[in-house]
């Protein structure tokens, strides 16, 4: 274990109905968050590997949690999303470093495939801070039933030499889409856009 | 549920391995329900709401179901709990008051030795209002490692004609207690209390 984790909640957000109307099957988000300690909090440090390593790791821990909350084989993950938010003593690119070069890896194989980006955001802040997830559809960016966002927050975290950590999956987009653009059925998957 | 109209349920499991301090060698787990449902009363005055009650006894069965599915765990290592509501903006905080009975004993019903009142607040918000759950020790309310409370909100909850019903459950004691008072250990009346 690279990173100091403290702790880690897993949320399930499973919607039945909407304006009136019945959501069947319904749609389900879920989120894997973890509070770990900022190795860099409260100073300059160049070298950000070993941030870099504490993202691979997570990446497979918070993404395999996250499909397990949803209780679906892998291979039914419709669109996934990645964030940070980095307590007051960090950087914003402690957050570059944990989510860009090596997380999306092990999240790919916790989801299987995952041709498209992970769309992801970061943000510094305090305990309690909202952190907005993005949404995508794992193997078309451009499927517009799955552009969404899942809001998390945990009210004692991070504190100011810790990161905020997180992954969202979904086995569905939004409730009742109807704004047209590419469907789902009509992915390729190839090239991560279409 | 004939009369109950579930829009969403949002479920979730925090997992604590420490706070800065020795790591226990459980961790500890908190938990919480919540469902946003449709309120009958909304926009009017109605003298007799006490029927409604009926209605929220298989949400708060289903809602434990779901909460101790989530937290793994058997029911009996389930030691804390505690209820909450927020009312939208179109009801009143007596609807909120409907929730102690249909709510505690759901909990009560799959929870053995829970002889403790269930804690509980209450209050009316807009969506994305936050509400801070009080938690005690299922069996005896004076046992002072488990006196804690959860933080919960939904970002889109409640809208002005919905409510928002929540359930709480911890295992373990806070993580590093050791501010004295009665323990576990010292469970003797059997009253709820001591």
């Amino acid at each position: 274990m690279k990173a100091n984790i403290r702790k880690i909640m897993v949320v399930i957000d499973e919607v039945h109905s909407e304006q009136g109307q019945t959501v069947s099957p319904p749609t389900r988000r879920a989120a894997a968050v973890a509070v770990i300690a900022n190795p860099f909090a409260g100073k300059f440090v160049a070298d950000l590997s070993e941030l870099m390593d504490i993202g691979e790791e997570l990446g497979g821990l918070l993404g395999e949690k996250a499909v397990a909350a949803l209780g679906v084989a892998p291979s039914q993950i419709e669109s996934y999303g990645k964030a940070a938010l980095v307590g007051e003593n960090g950087e914003l690119e402690h957050a570059a470093a944990i989510l860009h070069p090596k997380l999306g890896k092990p999240l790919r194989a916790a989801v299987e495939k995952g041709a498209a980006l992970v769309p992801s955001s970061k943000k510094r802040g305090g305990m309690g801070t909202p952190l907005d997830i993005p949404l995508g559809h794992k193997d078309a960016a451009f499927v517009r039933s799955h552009f969404d966002g899942m809001e998390v927050r945990i009210n004692d975290a991070p504190r100011a030499d810790e990161i905020l950590v997180a992954v969202a999956v979904t086995d569905s987009g939004r409730p009742l889409p109807r704004v047209g653009g590419l469907q789902k059925h009509e992915v390729k998957g190839e090239d991560g856009l279409r | 549920m004939p009369d109950l109209k579930i829009r969403k349920f949002v479920t979730a499991v925090e997992d604590i391995f420490h706070e800065r301090g020795p790591a226990p060698a459980k961790p500890r787990k908190r938990g919480w329900c919540l469902a946003v449902i449709g309120n009958p009363f909304a926009g009017r005055y109605v003298a007799d709401i006490q029927p409604f009650m009926e209605d929220l006894k298989p949400l708060g069965m289903e809602m434990a179901q779901r909460l101790i599915a989530a937290l793994g765990t058997d029911p009996k290592d389930i030691d804390g709990y505690g209820k909450g509501i927020i009312v939208g903006a179109a009801g009143e905080l007596e609807h909120a008051a409907l929730w102690h009975a249909p709510g505690g004993y759901s909990m009560r019903e799959h929870l053995p030795d829970s002889l403790a009142i269930v804690p509980s607040s209450k209050k009316v918000g807009g969506p994305g209002t936050r509400l801070d759950i009080p938690v005690t020790h299922k069996t005896a309310a004076y046992v002072r490692s488990h006196f804690d409370s959860v933080e919960v909100g939904i970002d889109d909850s409640p809208r002005a004609d919905e409510m928002l019903v929540a359930l709480v459950m911890t295992v373990g004691p806070r993580i590093h207690s050791r501010s004295g008072g009665l323990e576990v250990s010292g469970i003797k009346v059997k009253d709820g209390q001591k």
